[in-house]
């Protein structure tokens, strides 16, 4: 039982990081219809990012822990909210609308040069910080065994709910997201009504970033180290996440989310660990094809 | 016992279909008879698509039986075979609203594709084909035979060699219609198939579709909002609104229901007076 | 950056330029920090440190502000050149070139490892006839079977390199373990006994794989296929006792001649003939086979894509609800190229397998799917000829990149050009994409011709929904 409970709490905590990164994966998907294969580079760019960041403010500036963890979230989620706008202005604009493979293609070559760009200015050695909110709360025992809960554990899910009604108030109530959901249903007719759709889509983009950012700085407090390579992974596994979920929908993905980091913990403890990827790529086949509208994801009638 | 020629091709038996809570078609009952033109219409979104795609097998009817009747021994219920076999088994072909060509392939190829089936025994699943088998090669001389004969007949032998896509829009129409009788049909559903086209192609479209029914193969069925079309070349009109029946019969009793005229205009009688001299009454 | 002129002014519209580069590079500098301009090092004590360049952050925004300027001025000279709509004249020029090039090139190929035997000798060609002319070969052979798939019937397969995989652990097995233990008087011949049975294989994998998935569309498909490629790659990585995972499998067989294998012994290739012992000529005869193999793939595709069932993938990329509506059983036609192509897959796997007489998962990564699939949408979805220019331009370059050891004498040192070919091949994959989206063989050949060839062009064709 109190390995249970451990496990719920690690995976509940691996499920919001795959959450955040899995809503930029669902936004992008819904608005123009391309799986932005280059998503899980992005949150490993973000994660490097933060990662010197806070090199930054805690050694060279000497700033206590708290307020440099700050104001690494807001500076990581502003660059790489430039990154991806970037990216996406290059790489996928001048494609749209275009050939339907291009844009992935592109977005594949995209991921390969992120990471391999990363390797070269970075190196190709895993970067270590050093372990910050050590504390844990203890919640449960059993015969010795301790479930606790970590400090940096309820940092990351309270980082995460706060920032998810954000966004959650951003996209349902604001005349950006009304513009976002219109481009979903019908670029042209929006066009037509006088939205912008370039700048819609770069927010979105821009918008997806900034919280595969937080799942970046997130992802350096809880493992402390992070690699080039680190993007592949967790991003399919985001992908796969946001398929649960059902692609396009945004409570979607962070259930999916959760339910993928639970899937994985719970897995680990009681299976196998070294067949964890195997199993969430098995569950992203087995709900492509079973389940392929997802968890809230709405049926498509096929056209004739 | 009822003879072949008195047993209806095509029998719709309490044809329903819900999409969530919308019944798109509600209770349809109604024969197509052999060697007719029999036409389905109603105002837009009054379910005609809808029966069509049930009756090729796209939709799976939430009720009801379709039965095909090839002779007094071969029944195929429609609703229980997948799509491809209702053209294969079934022997039912149809046209699409959005034309759907193969844009990409030429004219001839589209006619050949809809040969596949037979050409692929032909080919001895493609093993004999491969080493060019002579059984292989009269097969797929005799398809081509045929798809150069429809080519004739739809007068568009000079453009074999074009991409379909780049034809104009009544040829692409007329081509549709030659690829699905390609495929040998004992009912061919044409889903608007006078939609966009000048007068002069829709009189052409006339004469196509009145005589693939005189060689007395292949039964029509046919959606169509242009009454001109409907009234010169259907033998039996079926009205559909709001996905049910209101009125069956031939083109003359259709065109004098009140109940079809109200459906079409609603009730006023100013506009009745208007969709009556637009039938030619 | 490319913001297109509004007016058709003959000026060039330097202050506007001048601004828009001004932009590109504040974006840049945006970009390079803090990410390019610190670098975190592990000192002795297992402690990141940072060391700042800001230097080269500068070079990158003063880089991107000349791109930029440059850009813009290339643009603005096209406009008044060139009439934009026109088909551009690469495009044309392949297209045109293709059926000529055809005999030609294939006289080069065949000569190829005789040419470089003359002018390199003996030990000097190994590198260009393995290097180059094998590793180029594989891709041509997989990308002709991948175009089955994704060129001619329209399926997005991302995990195309899983059968790949089948092919060369099948042989890998086979000729390391049942051979020897059942028939070891077979063992020179193991290669060719195995060749059509990884084939088979891999097909009979493409159809297991396929047949839940294959009616999933568009870009649903090409995850599902990435998920299958990926699990194939974990199983044999951590299912030990099958595969020997990371460490792989080695001392595979090389393939024989015909039964006479390629040592120094009184039996070898080089006794029997009358020739002095060298490896080359097993690279020679391992490139005619890979040769050999690749042009049954490209016999096929092209007496396929007359037959019925090629027709089928074709229409199926272009109307797969039209297909249906003509009889025509989608999900069997998909998996026949599914399988079909999942064979050639196979072949190229066991030839690879031979060739190394080592595999590991290693070699069965994402990266070399996404390569292959890069090859066939680069080539010109469904042509036979852009599979071989984009093999040669994709992988010849990455093998050209080895070749810059040279630049260590400008750099130092420390520079490891190496690092740098992934980099360039994903630059490469985006500016490509950006460049020729729709690939360079832009143009359809029709299967079948009443009176006069026309080919059709791309913006015709179809892409495929599935």
């Amino acid at each position: 039982m109190a390995i249970f409970i451990q496990q719920l709490i690690n995976g509940l905590t691996l499920g919001s990081i795959y959450g955040l990164i899995a809503i930029g994966y669902t936004m992008v998907f819904g608005i123009i219809g391309m799986v932005n294969f280059a998503h899980g580079d992005v949150f490993m760019v973000s994660a490097f990012v933060a990662l010197l960041l806070f090199m930054i403010f805690t050694t060279l500036l000497h700033w206590a822990l708290v307020p440099a963890l700050l104001v690494v979230l807001v500076l990581a989620m502003a660059i790489t909210g430039l990154w991806n706008w970037t990216i996406e202005r290059t790489a996928y604009r001048p494609l749209r609308g275009s050939f339907r493979l291009a844009p992935l293609i592109s977005a594949i070559g995209m991921s390969i040069l992120l990471s391999n760009l990363i390797q070269v200015i970075q190196g190709p050695r895993n970067k270590p910080v050093p372990p910050m909110f050590t504390q844990v709360i203890p919640i449960y025992e059993e015969n010795g065994y301790v479930a606790g809960i970590g400090y940096k554990q309820i940092v990351i899910m309270v980082v995460t709910a706060v920032l998810l009604a954000l966004f959650w108030y951003l996209v349902q109530k604001t005349p950006l997201g009304r513009a976002q959901r219109a481009c979903e249903q019908d670029q042209k007719m929006a066009a037509l009504l006088g939205i912008d759709v370039d700048r819609t889509i770069s927010l979105t983009f821009v918008m997806g970033a900034a919280l595969a950012a937080v799942a970046g700085v997130m992802y350096i407090m809880y493992y402390g180290v992070v690699n080039f390579a680190d993007g592949f992974v967790p991003g399919v596994k985001a992908f796969t996440a946001a398929v649960l979920g059902g692609i396009g929908s945004l409570p979607g993905a962070v259930i999916g989310g959760l339910l993928i980091g639970l899937i994985e913990t719970m897995w680990s403890a009681y299976f196998s660990i070294d067949y964890k990827d195997v199993a969430a790529f098995s569950l992203l086949a087995i709900t492509l094809v079973f389940l392929p509208t997802g968890l809230l994801g709405r049926p498509e009638v096929e056209k004739v | 016992m009822t003879t072949i020629s008195s047993m209806p091709l095509l029998q719709v038996e309490h044809l329903t279909m819900r999409f969530g809570g919308l019944v798109a078609v509600g209770d349809l009952s109604f024969d197509v008879a052999r060697g007719q033109i029999t036409a389905l219409i109603g105002p837009n979104g009054a379910g005609k698509t809808t029966v069509f795609n049930c009756i090729t097998g796209f939709y799976k009817p939430t009720e009801g039986r379709l039965t095909l009747n090839h002779d007094a021994n071969h029944h195929y219920l429609l609703e229980r075979l997948p799509d491809h076999d209702i053209n294969w088994k079934a022997r039912v072909a149809r046209t699409f609203q959005n034309i759907r060509l193969f844009q990409g392939m030429t004219v001839l190829e589209n006619l050949l594709v809809a040969q596949h089936n037979t050409l692929m025994r032909a080919s001895g699943y493609s093993l004999l084909g491969l080493f060019n088998a002579k059984s292989y090669r009269d097969q797929a001389d005799l398809a081509l035979q045929k798809a150069l004969h429809w080519l004739e007949r739809i007068h568009l032998l000079d453009r074999a060699d074009d991409a379909a896509g780049d034809l104009p829009y009544g040829d692409q129409r007329r081509l549709e219609i030659a690829r699905a009788m390609c495929t040998d049909p004992l009912l061919l559903c044409l889903d608007e198939p006078a939609a966009g086209l000048n007068p002069k192609e829709s009189l052409e479209l006339n004469t196509l579709l009145t005589g693939i029914r005189d060689e007395g193969k292949t039964s029509l069925l046919l959606i169509e909002h242009d009454m001109s079309v409907v009234m010169t070349i259907s033998d039996h009109v079926v009205v559909l609104d709001y996905g049910v029946k209101i009125a069956d019969g031939t083109p003359d009793a259709v065109r004098n229901d009140p109940k079809v005229i109200a459906a079409y205009l609603g009730v006023d009688d100013d506009e009745v007076a208007e969709v009556e001299a637009e039938v030619g009454l | 950056m490319s913001t297109d002129m509004s007016s058709p002014s003959s000026t060039f519209p330097m202050v506007k330029s001048l601004k828009q580069a001004g932009f590109v590079g504040m974006v840049m500098f945006g970009l390079c920090v803090p990410i390019v301009a610190f670098r975190a090092e592990q000192n002795m004590n297992n402690e990141l440190v940072l060391q700042s360049r800001w230097w080269l952050t500068l070079v990158f925004s003063v880089l991107a502000m000349i791109g930029s300027f440059l850009l813009s001025l290339y643009t603005h000279q096209k406009s008044h050149t060139a009439h934009s709509s026109a088909p551009s004249s690469v495009t044309k020029a392949l297209s045109a070139l293709a059926p000529r090039l055809t005999p030609l090139g294939f006289a080069c190929v065949i000569a190829y490892p005789m040419v470089m035997l003359a002018i390199n000798g003996p030990g000097g060609s190994i590198k260009w006839i393995d290097n180059f002319g094998i590793q180029i070969l594989i891709y041509v052979m997989l990308g002709w079977g991948l175009n089955i798939v994704v060129g001619l019937a329209g399926l997005l397969d991302l995990g195309y390199v899983a059968f790949y995989a089948v092919g060369a652990y099948a042989y890998a097995l086979i000729a390391t373990k049942v051979i020897p233990d059942t028939f070891p008087e077979l063992g020179f011949w193991s290669f060719w006994i195995c060749l059509p049975i990884s084939g088979l294989l891999a097909a009979l994998w493409g159809i297991i794989l396929g047949f839940p998935v294959l009616r999933l569309r568009g870009d649903y498909l090409a995850i599902v296929t990435l998920a299958f490629g990926e699990i194939i790659r974990l199983v044999l990585i951590n299912w030990v006792d099958f595969s020997n995972g990371y460490a792989g499998l080695s001392s595979i067989p090389r393939p024989s001649f015909f039964g006479i294998p390629f040592n120094a012994s009184e039996e070898g290739f080089a006794a029997v003939f009358d020739l002095e012992f060298s490896p080359i000529y097993r690279t020679i005869f391992l490139y005619y086979v890979i040769l050999a193999l690749s042009l049954l793939t490209a016999f096929v595709t092209i007496r396929l894509r007359r037959l019925p069932i090629g027709r089928a993938w074709e229409a199926l990329r272009e109307d797969e609800i039209a297909c249906r509506s003509l009889g025509i059983n989608t999900t069997i036609t998909k998996l026949t190229a599914f399988a079909i192509g999942a064979g050639f897959g196979g072949f190229a796997g066991c030839f690879f397998a031979a060739r190394q007489g080592f595999i590991s998962p290693e070699s069965f990564v994402f990266l070399e799917s996404a390569q292959i699939l890069a090859i066939v949408v680069l080539g010109g979805m469904g042509s036979l000829f852009g599979v071989v220019v984009a093999s040669i331009a994709l992988v010849g370059g990455i093998e050209i990149l080895r070749e810059l050891d040279f630049l260590k004498q400008v750099f130092g040192e420390a520079f490891d050009p190496s690092q740098y070919r992934m980099l360039i091949f994903g630059f490469a994959m985006v500016l490509m994409m950006l460049w020729k989206p729709r690939g360079l063989i832009a143009h359809r050949e029709p299967s079948i011709v009443y009176k006069e060839k026309k080919s059709i062009g791309s913006d015709m064709v179809q892409e495929g929904h599935g």
